[in-house]
């Protein structure tokens, strides 16, 4: 196995890893929305990460010397072997939580995936086609929550704001190229994730403004991901969504 | 005012003569007052049940074993909730709010399907519920789909294609179950055990002793008594029981050569009036669990209704 595949199957982990962690969180929210439309939206935006995943899975499975299935990758793997962001990992808080990291992850990915979308990998390109157009519409379903929360009552704008103040420093993260992506940079195959910052910076601060919200200060960041160091949520996270596969290994489903 | 008018007992016929000529009763038609409330009372009940039944079964969303099964699951509840929005549509189409059928939910007033107060212990209940629950379900669906009034008799039909999916799709992870290890199979079976007479009783009491049924019946609202769909629901049910190689706990099923259906014992009916009456194990669970949703959700609904307002007072000004 090249060196290059190795790099290529890290970059594809990590990938998949983003999207299953939040789509596993999305999910949490079903029957637990503020009423049942929000119920059903939330339920498809999850069904769209958890489809990415088994995506990015799926490819990662062909590049996989240890010849691991899809499945095996997202069950079997422990917490420090997983290559997520903590941005996606973080408990679901209040619904203003949710939509704040929604906001902030659907504006860097209508970035990321545009560009994943010349990556000179095909696979990856591929399914960079298919998330972009999922990420579009996310992003206008949670820009719109942004709007409405920041500049819909007292209440809903004090909400939206800490939850802003409390994800802020989790964002830095996504700018960052792991060791990986900046080997698979020279051959056009990662994108660069720091050359994303201005757009995502516009789009961000547009509508911050528009939502009457306060940009928070960027004095702190948490990074750790990437090495699979997590925060303490993560163990718990996997200890619900591998608990079949552990209890009982080996079997079909 | 006009000077023509007729007396109820005139109006009451003429409804009468369009239901026995099966013709569909639409909203803005008169219909009696007690025909309203029997509609409002059975299809608020139904939305009601497509949403707490999200509850047992979004219980395993979180820790379903492969990705694939994930999706199918978290895609099934989603659509029972959408079941639960058209359902509360075609419930106000009869005058009654939404907020009123939440709050009679809340309140105790308004029931939903009892065997939702079960809970869902293992993996195999997924499978299990996707079979025999939404199965015992279609059966009473499909014959809603001639109920006499439009939009209910339109959400069953648009309902029963979305249930007939989830049935195959639960038989299907079953099929897994029962062809897998010897664990799986006993887990399946074990499912079967604790899920078979819950899914019976879900045709409700006998007829002779149905509070609703008479009336129903006459009004075309129901189409088919409870121990008819009964009947249908295990005659379909057996032969699946036998191709999955799993064993009805019922020592008293057996084929009946000469009535062209199967026999079967008696339903436990006390745990079903315990279980009805509130002493099941997730009565309180299950609505609490809905209040408190409910409740959260409210800061972000009164957001919604001011974001709304400041938008169409900007739009008048302009």
């Amino acid at each position: 196995m090249t060196t290059d595949q190795t790099a290529l199957l890290q970059y594809a982990l990590g990938e998949a890893d983003d999207a299953l962690i939040l789509g596993q969180r999305l999910c949490e929210w079903c029957y637990h929305a503020p009423y049942l439309e929000e119920d059903l939206a939330l339920a498809n935006v999850s069904l769209d990460f958890l489809g990415r995943a088994q995506n990015f899975y799926q490819y990662a499975a062909q590049l996989d010397p240890q010849q691991r299935t899809a499945d095996q990758l997202a069950m079997l793997r422990d917490s420090r072997e997983f290559r997520n962001l903590l941005i996606v990992e973080l408990p679901i808080g209040d619904f203003a939580f949710t939509m704040a990291r929604q906001f902030l992850l659907d504006c860097f990915y209508v970035e990321f995936m545009t560009a994943l979308q010349g990556s000179a990998d095909p696979n990856m390109a591929g399914i960079a086609a298919k998330a972009i157009k999922e990420s579009q519409y996310h992003l206008r379903r949670s820009h719109e929550w942004l709007l409405r929360l920041g500049d819909g009552t007292e209440e809903s704008h004090r909400r939206m704001q800490i939850a802003l103040d409390q994800i802020w420093g989790y964002t830095m993260e996504m700018f960052e190229n792991s060791p990986a992506e900046n080997e698979l940079l020279a051959e056009g195959i990662a994108v660069d994730r720091s050359a994303l910052k201005p757009a995502w910076d516009t789009r961000v601060n547009t509508a911050l403004v528009e939502a009457t919200l306060s940009r928070p200060e960027d004095g702190w960041s948490v990074r750790g991901g990437r090495d699979g160091i997590h925060t303490e949520h993560h163990g718990h996270l996997l200890s619900e969504l591998q608990f079949l596969q552990r209890a009982y290994p080996g079997l079909e489903w | 005012m006009t000077e023509f008018s007729v007396n109820d007992a005139e109006l009451e016929k003429r409804f009468q003569d369009r239901v026995d000529d099966e013709q569909k009763i639409e909203p803005k038609d008169w219909m009696p007052e007690g025909y309203r409330k029997n509609l409002i009372r059975q299809i608020s009940q139904h939305a009601h049940s497509e949403v707490i039944g999200m509850q047992p079964e979004g219980n395993w969303i979180s820790r379903a074993p492969t990705l694939r099964r994930k999706m199918i699951l978290l895609a099934k509840v989603q659509d029972e909730g959408g079941h639960g929005l058209y359902l509360y549509s075609a419930a106000e189409t009869l005058g009654a709010s939404r907020e009123e059928m939440v709050e009679a939910l809340h309140e105790g007033r308004a029931k939903y399907a009892s065997i939702f107060n079960y809970p869902s212990l293992t993996w195999a209940d997924i499978g299990t519920i996707g079979w025999l629950v939404d199965g015992a379900a279609i059966v009473n669906q499909i014959s809603l789909q001639r109920t006499s009034y439009g939009p209910y008799s339109r959400a069953m039909i648009r309902i029963c294609k979305e249930e007939s999916f989830h049935q195959r799709q639960g038989y299907e992870s079953l099929i897994a179950l029962a062809h897998g290890s010897a664990e799986q199979k006993a887990m399946a079976q074990d499912a079967l055990n604790r899920w078979w007479w819950p899914s019976l009783m879900m045709f409700g009491p006998h007829d002779a002793e149905s509070a609703h049924s008479g009336q129903s019946m006459k009004w075309k609202i129901k189409r088919k008594s409870n121990d008819t769909l009964r009947q249908d629901f295990v005659d379909q049910t057996v032969p699946q029981a036998d191709f999955l190689g799993l064993e009805i706990p019922d020592p008293d099923l057996k084929w009946n050569e000469e009535r062209g259906h199967y026999d079967f014992g008696e339903i436990d009916w006390e745990e079903f009036q315990r279980v009805i009456s509130g002493d099941g194990m997730c009565n309180r669970d299950r609505v609490a669990t809905h209040k408190k949703a409910h409740d959260d959700g409210a800061w972000v609904r009164d957001a919604l209704r001011a974001y709304e307002a400041k938008k169409a007072n900007k739009s008048e000004a302009a």
